[in-house]
């Protein structure tokens, strides 16, 4: 993975130094709250419900066991012994004390980590596939270019008081797994007709308050031009975005006011300005960060491992937990493990400091020594030979971290809600919690198959409601949680926003009106066609009907 | 009216707190100084806002309570959550402590 240089270091540590200093000046009366407030967001220090709360950064979801191990530490050390992963592949501590949070960043700058970025209306922390490196169905490792992006949107002078927030997510698969056309530029790895590798752009798409799924501003940039294009779209976006209502500063308003093609023209009319000049990226450059993404030694194995046939059929629990937490694996004989953050009951993305610990201990015994952060809020060990998938498994169950329901029901993407956030409407985790336990019986969860269930507690829509095939959003009525359903959602290459069933269901109802949902869809679905798939064929009507009839 | 009381995030290490009738600042909600009209509200929020001033705490606001039998009780889950600390790990917050 990518190693800071000195470059790197310095600014991480003259950070680390400078937050200091603001916090002492804070603690001693030279800086208000009003004076504050925008430092300590620049170093992803929130207030929350209960706490401060610190966000750092986990670029494009990728983590060494070192500093996985460092994350684990600084939850015991100064939190309460755990920390919460979330959509944005990054990690939230939620109790720490204004007074220590320079230490935490001081331990996370050993370990080339910070909280830059994290908050604040400037690029955020890139995201990108999970899987990117490994996956058997990528074009090209997209975290070389993740890295490019990053170290360009770090600190950019130009881009550091936006009009709004800006994220960015990238993806090398045709199956996309880094929802990127929910971003504010989503880019994919494509091959045009000569069999070159570009990338596809995508811009303005977006959840919270209005959702818009991305559209393609360009669908084939060589990969020279990436930052100059890149930059141009930021320069348009800057230059025209709307600073004076928050609920319009995003680019996807913009877009959507001028329309895709005269957005088009614009960048591409800047972007003249800006090509073949100082942010062209020379193939060396390029071979150079490559370099640091360089894949591990891999052993010469056949394709599929005989012992692993065997185990499977000797033990079902272990067949089950293979068949939902494995991808395949671009290196014969090996898999591509996640796992799990969602027991029955559990709280969604998080992990204790132990749990931290175990999973690093794994992927260095068996991963090569890296770990990534899903933006489904599940962590993922990359290089597992498939003759070890069974002792990984057995440790994992120790853990608690070995539930066989990635991708399934139960495996609910849920922001903190109003357990943790002070902006929420409504608690997102207990319904998690109590769906998972609804649908426990895992033949049950099984036979339901590929199904997607997100859970916002409020219009943010840091859970990604909007796009789930199943999406819930917490809103306040007269000071009691209520929750609307939608359906159809999807944010995969064929991103869609769901739909809004009916009227919000109290919290007495809605956990019922989930089963309601699933057993439709199991009454209706064709030939084991998914969730999505059957409810693209028939719409919202049958589902209106069977939550909605008796009332 | 409805009653009310005053919160705030302690500035040094984010604690909620809330208002005692003797202008400091308690974990316990059950300390708090409860107003019962307007302006007693907006004098407590006067005070809060002087120990913004003063870099005790943060973010103060009034919220609604009642009061039955002594006991001060947050009305709406927001509250009632942030006196309590999270509903879905009561092994935390000041609900911890007072089990
Ligand atoms: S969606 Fe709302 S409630 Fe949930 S974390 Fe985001 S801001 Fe908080």
């Amino acid at each position: 993975m990518y190693r800071y240089d000195e470059f790197d270091q310095t600014l991480v540590d003259d950070r680390v130094e400078q937050f200091r200093g603001q916090v002492q000046r804070r603690l001693s009366g030279a800086l208000t709250e009003e004076q504050f407030r925008p430092l300590r967001l620049m170093n992803g220090v929130y207030l929350q419900l209960h706490a401060y709360m610190l966000r750092v950064a986990i670029p494009y979801g990728v983590l060494s066991t070192r500093q996985l191990r460092k994350l684990a530490h600084i939850a015991r050390r100064y939190d309460k012994g755990y920390g919460h992963f979330t959509t944005r592949q990054n990690i939230q501590y939620n109790w720490p004390k204004l007074y220590e949070v320079p230490d935490i960043l001081a331990e996370l700058a050993e370990v080339e980590m910070h909280a830059i970025q994290t908050s604040g209306n400037c690029i955020r922390n890139v995201t990108a596939d999970q899987f990117a490196g490994v996956a058997a169905d990528e074009i090209e490792d997209p975290r070389i270019y993740a890295e490019i992006i990053r170290q360009w949107s770090t600190l950019h002078p130009e881009f550091s008081f936006l009009p709004r927030k800006f994220k960015i997510a990238l993806t090398a698969a045709p199956h996309d797994r880094a929802a990127i056309k929910t971003h504010d530029i989503g880019i994919g790895m494509v091959k045009n007709a000569e069999g070159e590798t570009g990338f596809e752009i995508f811009v303005g798409g977006g959840l919270g308050r209005t959702p818009v799924v991305a559209k393609r501003v360009r669908g084939f940039l060589p990969k020279q031009h990436l930052l100059s294009y890149l930059e141009a779209i930021l320069r348009v976006y800057n230059q025209l975005g709307q600073r004076n209502n928050i609920y319009k500063a995003r680019i996807k308003i913009l877009v959507n006011q001028v329309g895709i093609e005269a957005f088009t023209a614009m960048v591409e009319e800047e972007w003249q300005h800006l090509k073949d000049d100082a942010l062209d990226l020379p193939a060396d450059e390029i071979a150079y960060i490559k370099s640091y993404f360089a894949p591990p030694s891999y052993e010469k194995l056949e394709g599929e491992d005989a012992s692993l046939a065997e185990k499977r059929l000797a033990e079902p629990a272990f067949a089950r937990w293979l068949l939902t937490s494995l991808q395949p694996h671009k290196a014969p004989g090996y898999a591509i493990v996640t796992i799990s953050l969602k027991p029955d009951g559990g709280i969604p993305g998080d992990a204790t400091a132990e749990q931290m610990e175990a999973v690093a201990d794994l992927a260095d015994r068996y991963s090569f020594g890296e770990v990534r952060v899903a933006h489904e809020q599940n962590l993922v060990l990359t290089d597992v030979r498939q003759r070890d998938l069974h002792a990984v498994w057995q440790e994992l169950r120790r853990h608690g971290l070995a539930a066989p329901n990635v991708g399934l029901l139960s495996d609910i993407i849920a922001c903190p809600g109003l357990d943790y956030c002070s902006l929420a409407n409504a608690r997102s985790i207990p319904l998690a919690q109590q769906i998972t336990r609804r649908f426990a019986d895992l033949d049950r969860l099984h036979h339901i198959g590929k199904i997607t269930l997100n859970i916002s507690g409020c219009i943010n829509a840091c859970g990604h409601h909007h796009v789930g095939n199943i999406g819930i959003l917490g809103v306040d009525k007269k000071g009691t949680e209520f929750y609307q359903v939608t359906l159809g959602g999807s944010a995969d290459e064929n991103t869609s926003l769901g739909e809004i069933v009916g009227p919000a269901f109290d919290e007495h109802h809605v956990v019922d009106a989930v089963e309601t949902v699933v057993n439709t869809y199991l009454e209706i679905r064709k030939n084991g066609e998914d969730f999505i798939t059957a409810y693209r064929r028939v719409g919202l009507a049958p589902f209106k009907e069977t939550l909605y009839a008796a009332h | 009216m409805t009653v009310k009381a005053i919160t705030a995030n302690r500035l040094s290490d984010g604690n909620v707190v809330y208002l005692r009738q003797d202008d400091t600042w308690s974990e316990r909600i059950q300390e708090s100084i409860v107003a019962d009209s307007e302006d007693l509200a907006t004098a407590l929020l006067e005070l809060a806002k002087r120990a913004v001033a003063e870099r005790l705490v943060v973010d103060p606001y009034l919220f609604a309570v009642s009061v039955e039998d002594g006991r001060i009780r947050p009305l709406g889950r927001r509250e009632e959550i942030r006196a309590a600390g999270p509903s879905v790990r009561t092994d935390l917050g000041y609900q911890a402590a007072a089990e």
